[in-house]
């Protein structure tokens, strides 16, 4: 029996075959899926914002691109995967309400994005699937049977990637 | 100055209590005007949510709920958001022009963009009134779809500050024909704005 296990907003999980992980409603926010095919040991982060080096009440690791990436490799290393075999697979990084004078700060999916694409390059972590961006919430699936995303949408379908 | 807006001291929590009072008073006041019709309002509960807890007020995450999102400018900035599940957002343009079998068309959408600015422009004008500060709102932005998705936008600005997000739940009955709508205002104003707001009412953090 395979479990699809939940991983909230800020939060990260790690899952072994045959489990599944799921995160629903991202919007701004990234879901970061890691995977080793070897070990077939999944992992997927819910980060909300970029880093965690401009804000001081940084405790929870799995808010942010950068701790929360390095967390969720070390623990799925303790569970025995190996961070050369991995891939990642991002999606989310919406911007859900858009204005004609963009300022930065709305543009936090968008940086949230760019973010977790910078610390993967940096890991020597190659992304297999990147559906970020748009003006629309997503809720993913990652299955450790694969590395298969499913990626469900309000509106406009479900895609497999 | 404090590093971190703590949502659980209690006299900043009474302080924006009243303000999201006030506000959600005068919200419904316009909202009577414009439908010409009475209007009550339950005391708007004021709440302090974990990241989780805050889409299931409306349903889950994957509940589909319209957002209509405003910038805040002048002597303090941030922004402030209006959410309201479907039947809320379809009874609410309902009152203002009764159609039969309403759904989400662009007639809703454009009603809902102004009904939305009403409220939230009677919301600011009272909380200015309160600080004599100088604050207005942008024009509206509205979005419909899952409630993870709308309100990871407050969640994220909320994120910057702490863990918690703070939420005003307002519930607007109009009184002949026993319409519920059930609507959340989320104030987001940027850190340094907290201080100037909270300060101009006397509280310092």
């Amino acid at each position: 029996m395979s479990t699809m296990i939940k991983v909230g907003m800020a939060d990260l999980k790690v899952a072994d075959f045959p489990n599944a992980l799921t995160t629903l409603g991202l919007g701004s926010c990234v879901g970061i899926c890691l995977y080793d095919p070897l070990t077939k040991i999944t992992g997927m982060a819910h980060i909300m914002l970029p880093s965690s080096k401009a804000i001081r009440k940084n405790e929870n690791v799995a808010k942010f691109a950068d701790t929360a990436i390095v967390e969720l490799i070390s623990q799925m290393e303790v569970k025995g995967a190996r961070k050369s075999r991995f891939y990642a697979k991002i999606a989310g990084g919406a911007q859900m309400f858009s204005f004609s004078s963009q300022n930065d700060a709305m543009k936090i999916g968008e940086r949230n994005a760019e973010a977790v694409r910078e610390i993967l390059k940096n890991m020597g972590i190659p992304i297999k699937a990147d559906e970020t961006g748009g003006n629309f919430g997503r809720t993913i699936e990652f299955y450790s049977e694969d590395g298969k995303l499913l990626i469900k949408t309000a509106g406009k379908g479900i895609r497999e990637l | 100055m404090s590093d971190q807006l703590n949502l659980n001291n209690n006299i900043v929590l009474d302080v924006l209590r009243e303000i999201g009072n006030i506000g959600a008073g005068n919200a419904a006041t316009s909202l009577a005007k414009m439908i010409d019709k009475k209007v009550d309002m339950k005391v708007p509960v004021v709440k302090v949510l974990e990241f989780d807890e805050v889409p299931e007020i409306l349903g889950g995450p994957e509940n589909i709920v319209c957002g209509i999102f405003f910038k805040i400018e002048g002597d303090i900035t941030g922004s402030i958001m209006f959410v309201l599940d479907q039947s809320s957002a379809i009874n609410l343009v309902d009152l203002l022009m009764p159609r039969d079998n309403a759904e989400f068309d662009e007639f809703t959408i454009s009603a809902l963009k102004e009904i939305g600015n009403i409220l939230s422009g009677a919301y600011v004008s009272s909380l200015s009134g309160l600080t004599n500060l100088k604050i207005k709102i942008s024009v509206p932005a509205l979005a419909i779809d899952m409630a993870g998705a709308i309100l990871s936008v407050p969640a994220i600005e909320f994120g910057q500050m702490g863990d918690n997000v703070l939420i005003i739940q307002n519930e607007f009955i109009e009184t002949d024909a026993a319409k519920k709508v059930d609507g959340y205002f989320f104030l987001i104003p940027d850190m340094e704005s907290y201080e100037v707001l909270l300060g101009s009412l006397g509280v310092t953090l």
